[in-house]
Order: C-alpha cells, then structure tokens, then sequence
C-alpha cells in the first residue's frame, strides 16, 4: 500500500472496516512520520507512542469483533475507530501533560479526561500526542510558546499561524489526518489558512469544554482540523453535543448527516444550486494582501458559477470588532488566570515567605510577555473607573456587532464568504515587535466569535507559494451546512492544479542537518526574545 | 481615553499579582498605551440605549438533580499540589504579614 499517511480519515477508516489496514500500522505510520519530522518542526510537545499503539490494538480489536458480528455492528462504530489524532497540549488527557504552551504549568499532570478526550476514546480513535501553540492560546504564529515556535511546512523560516499552530501543522505534515484545536478569536481558521488545511470554529456551545484551559470564556470554542471538509465534519461529530460537566454546552442535537457529506464531486457540487453568499464589503480590509484578495474573490466567483446567488453585503460595526475583541478577551483572560496562584497546581515560588510577594514572584516568573500584557489589559479594563469606558461599552458594541450577523441571516442568506486571514503565513519575528499590527492579523476572524457563530477556513490555493483561506461563516447550529458548502467548494476545484501539492518545505524536514525552529530563532540575532502578537 | 502612567502600570501590576522588572514596565507602558489608543474608536460610537451582550447563545438556566456522582479522589486532587499536608494543600501564611489588598 501507498503511505498510509496521505490518506484520509475516512478512506482510512473504509480500508480499517475492509480488514485491509490495521490501526496499529496506520498508528505506526504517523508516529514514525511525526518522531522523525518534530525536530525541525517543534509542532508536538509531547508525542504518546505507548499509549497511541495500546489504543490501536484496541480497535483493531473492537473492529474485528465488529466484523464477526456482522454489516450492523460495522455500521455502528463511529467512523474514527482507529485513526490516529493530535490534541492541542490544552485539553487534558489523564495521566498526561497539559502545559497550554506556558511555563507555568511545566509539570503539570491531567487528573481526568476532558469530555473530548472521553468521546474520543469511545469513538475508538489513537491519541498520537499533544500539540504546541501560543502559550494559554493568545497568540496569531505559535511564537508565543514557552517551549519554542513552530514552523510551517510550507516554508520553515515561516510561522503556521496560532494559536493552535500545532495542531495545523500536524495535519498539514501528515502526522495526523485530523486533529484538535480551540477558537477564541481566530485560534483555528487563521493556523489552517496558513497551513493549507480545513479549520472549523463552531458554534459558541456545540462542543463541551470540560478539561480544556479556559482564555476566554465567553470566546472559546473547540474544533477540529483537517484536510478536507469530510474528515472535519467526522471530528466535529465524534466530540461535539452536550454535556452536563460544562453548564455552557448547548442541548442541540448533532446532525448524524455529518458522517455522510457527500462522496461524489457532483452530488457535493449540486448544493451550490440557489444558495445564497453574502460577500462583506469591510472584510477585504487595509493591509490585506492583494494576492489574497484575489484567490479569495476567485473562489467566490467559482461558487457564483456553480449555481450559488452571491451578493455584496455590509457588516457596518466591523471596524469596531478588534478594539472590542482586545477589551473582552483581555478582560476574561484576567479572571480566567487568577487561578493560576501556586497553591493548587503548577508552578510556584514560596521564597519570600510572604504570601503577595509569593504570588508576585510566581506570576511573574511563570507567565510570558504575551500573557502578562493581556492580563495587565484585561485588569486595568475592569478596574474600578474603568469598567464603564472599557468593558461595559466593549459589551455594548458587542450587540452591535452580532446584530449586523443577525440581520444577514434575517435576509435569507445561506452563509458569508470572507477571507480568514488578511495575510499568508509571515517570518518568524515579523510581527513580534508591535501588539498592534500582530492583533490586526485577527480582524476577520474575531467579530465571529463574538457573536458566537460557527466558521471553517478553507483552502482556496496560493499566493506567493503560501497557502490562502476562504472562510465561510454560518448561522448558529449550521456547521452542517457551512460545511457542505466546504465540500461543494473541494469538489469544483477538485482538479485545480494547487490541491495536488504537498507543503513545499516538508521534505527538508527529513534533513537531520535542518534547523529546528529554536535554533532559527537563535541565528536570528537581534530579534528580541519577548514581544507581542494577536489572538488566540 | 485615558493615559497610563509609569504608577499606573505598576499599580495594576498589583492587582493582578504579577512581579515586573522594571523593564517590563517600561516596555509595557508604551505598549498598553498605544494598545488604549486603539480602543479610543469605540467613542465614536453611540451606545446609550444598546443592552450589553455577556453570552451569544440563549440558553435557560440548565439544571440537574442534586445527586452525588464521582469525583476526584483526595489524592487525585492533591497531586499537583506545590506543597500538601496531609489531606490538605498548603497555602502560603496569610496573617502577620503585609495583608492583603
């Protein structure tokens, strides 16, 4: 067989039913592919071989017990039995490290699963490791790690976007088929944009968050990523609905139709047909690449093409969106990370024998630059005579801001086309310099989170070499048909010249003698070691 | 909007508990600055009647019976703990020293 590893979760796991591939060889694969490659691309902190080949056995056990039983008990394993996946070091796997990329929580073992690593056990599927990202998930390159950046396969000397750099950079290296992220401002779409992979933010309370470490919560949502919108939609299913460990998770029922997304480039094709595509004016904002702007009018122009009725729209507030994001997500982040104190878990300096001059000393040492600047933010916006200018008004603008969504789907609209990132991936420490130009990177992801909608980033070719995102934006509840509207998308350029390259650096990464992404950093002279950068 | 001083970073600083060197204050009071400047266009726009928006999705409350289910046990929960007495997670001395703010 071809290498399992350029394959997709659901041909491999057709093949795993067939009895024509085992998971512990597709397990093996990926771990020989991501132990070999992590070096110059520092995407996984932790990679778990043991554990992963144990989980493998397990289903092909279950698997082959399944096909003694017959076609129904088949049927009846969830389409993941089997297939390996990466989870962002975020989300707690018992027994495991979850370091959220920041120092504070080096040591850090997970007393219990979260609820996503639970549904992912039943579903059968083998944890490969934990992913690298921006440290507590604030962050637009991964530079923001405590434990080094990572690198883009496309291009090493180039960030994979953040925070969930990581776990887009397993999936775009085929390390995994699929993996999992968070979104609290752009955290998914942006590293699948710039990686060339799909990336799905969904709807603020579809998927549960007990075990994950919170930023900002009224902002995060867990998603997955993948290469195509199939494999995407079959992650979403395996770990979303609700859950009585986490009181934000909505009672909404998940589409079983996400295991079926259409096979055929004409079926998919077909539900262009009548759709309607609001194309926002002010998401082709300053500063957006013209090479970017360009694939993403092309791909909306396919889309027109086939059948789909797309019209420019306005969202009018936003403009507003990044000043309201940086007030509320700074805001949460303050209260969320108060927690970290080193009394109960993670790091702790008790020298002074004081207790506030301990918490200073412990926050102080254990937080990176990034960190401390939005909980400076996020204390100061809440702070007494200061919290009717910032948060409240933050707040305020907020309803303006889902109110322009509001009215899009009030008109009829099936879903907004938009870029995801206005830039493709960018030098490592071209932005670490200035907080500002770093958060503006976030402008056309944002404003989704604050109001709570779903969105996925897809590729839709490249500029310069680099991979560019169409984001497309859904009505709350409707991941299911952003996410056929995805399909439709692969299936009319399914023999676009762009979809048959592989990340143009991968290769090198094979290169003992190639620079990791710490080293680079350290050739790098004069590029500070601290700084700033975007949202989560 | 208002202008943070070289006090303010500091004094903020210490309600959020986190210890700065002096250069991190410096380079955080240009930074918080130019970041506020930022924000100053949210004056322009007219909220006096706009209810604020805390959560996107219109969710009841969501009860459940008041039943005992599993939890951690007490070693579990101690066993990240920087310090533990016993069944207990040492905190620091809170009185005879400076207090709290």
């Amino acid at each position: 067989m071809a290498d399992l590893t350029r394959l997709y979760a659901h041909e491999m796991s057709r093949l795993l039913r067939g009895g024509e591939v085992s998971s512990r060889e597709l397990t093996e694969a990926h771990l020989a592919a991501a132990e070999r490659q992590n070096r110059a691309l520092n995407a996984w902190l932790a990679i778990y071989r043991d554990d992963a080949l144990a989980q493998a056995d397990a289903a092909d056990a279950r698997i082959a017990k399944a096909r003694r039983a017959g076609a129904a008990a088949l049927a009846a394993l969830h389409p993941l039995c089997g297939v390996p996946v990466g989870l962002k070091d975020l989300v707690s796997v018992k027994g495991g490290q979850a370091t959220a990329g920041s120092k504070i929580l080096a040591g850090y073992i997970a007393p219990f699963d979260s609820t996503v690593t639970a549904r992912l056990r039943d579903a059968g599927a083998a944890i490969l490791g934990k992913t690298n990202m921006d440290e507590f998930a604030m962050g637009s390159s991964t530079e923001h790690s405590a434990y080094g950046p990572t690198a883009n396969p496309w291009d090493l000397t180039r960030v994979p976007g953040g925070s969930s750099g990581g776990s887009a950079a397993v999936v775009a290296a085929y390390h995994a088929p699929v993996s999992i992220g968070t979104d609290t401002g752009g955290s998914i779409r942006q590293p699948a944009s710039m990686c060339g992979i799909v990336g799905l933010k969904p709807t603020y309370g579809r998927v549960s968050r007990y075990g994950i470490v919170a930023f900002a919560s009224s902002l995060d949502q867990i998603g997955p990523f993948a290469r195509d919108a199939r494999d995407a939609a079959l992650l979403l299913h395996a770990v979303s609905g609700r859950d009585e460990r986490d009181a934000t998770s909505a009672p909404i029922p998940v589409p079983p139709e996400l295991l079926s997304l259409p096979e055929s480039d004409d079926e998919a094709a077909g539900y262009l047909k009548g759709r309607r595509i609001a194309l926002p004016r002010e998401y082709f904002v300053e500063g957006m690449e013209a090479g970017v702007a360009a694939r993403v009018r092309e791909a909306v122009a396919a889309i027109e093409a086939a059948g789909a009725a797309v019209e420019e729209v306005s969202l009018p507030h936003t403009h507003y969106g990044l000043a309201t994001y940086y007030i509320i997500a700074p805001a949460e982040c303050s209260s969320n990370l108060a927690r970290y104190d080193g009394v109960k878990y993670g790091f702790a300096d008790r020298s002074s024998g004081e207790f506030i001059a301990d918490y200073l000393r412990t926050r102080g040492a254990g937080f990176g630059p990034e960190v401390k600047r939005r909980i400076m933010l996020g204390t100061y916006a809440l702070s007494a005579g200061y919290y009717d200018a910032y948060y409240l008004k933050a707040q305020k603008v907020r309803t303006l801001i889902k109110a322009d969504f509001d009215a899009i789907w009030a008109a009829g609209f099936d879903a907004i086309c938009a870029p995801t990132s206005p830039t493709v991936a960018f030098p490592f420490g071209a932005r670490l310099e200035d907080p500002v130009a770093m958060y503006l990177l976030d402008a056309c992801t944002l404003p989704v989170n604050m109001a709570g909608l779903p969105g996925v980033s897809i590729p839709a070719g490249l500029s310069e070499g680099l991979p560019v995102g169409l984001q497309i934006i859904g009505a709350p509840w409707s991941e299911l048909a952003m996410l056929r509207l995805a399909r439709a998308y692969e299936a009319i350029t399914a023999r676009a010249t762009w979809r048959a390259l592989e990340p143009a650096e991968l290769q090198l990464t094979d290169d003992p003698t190639t620079p990791s992404p710490v080293e680079r950093r350290r050739r790098n002279a004069g590029a500070p070691a601290t700084g700033s950068g975007g949202q989560s | 909007m208002a202008k943070l001083s070289r006090a303010d970073v500091e004094h903020v600083a210490h309600l959020a508990r986190l210890g700065l060197t002096e250069e991190e204050m410096a380079r955080l009071e240009g930074q918080l600055n130019h970041i506020l400047d930022q924000y100053a266009i949210l004056t322009t726009l007219d909220t006096e009647k706009i209810p604020p928006t805390a959560q996107t999705i219109e969710l009841a409350n969501i009860l459940r019976d008041d039943a005992v289910t599993p939890s951690l046990s007490t070693d579990d929960a101690l066993a990240n703990a920087p310090e533990r007495s016993g069944n207990h997670f040492v905190v620091p001395a809170i009185l005879g020293g400076e207090g709290g703010a």
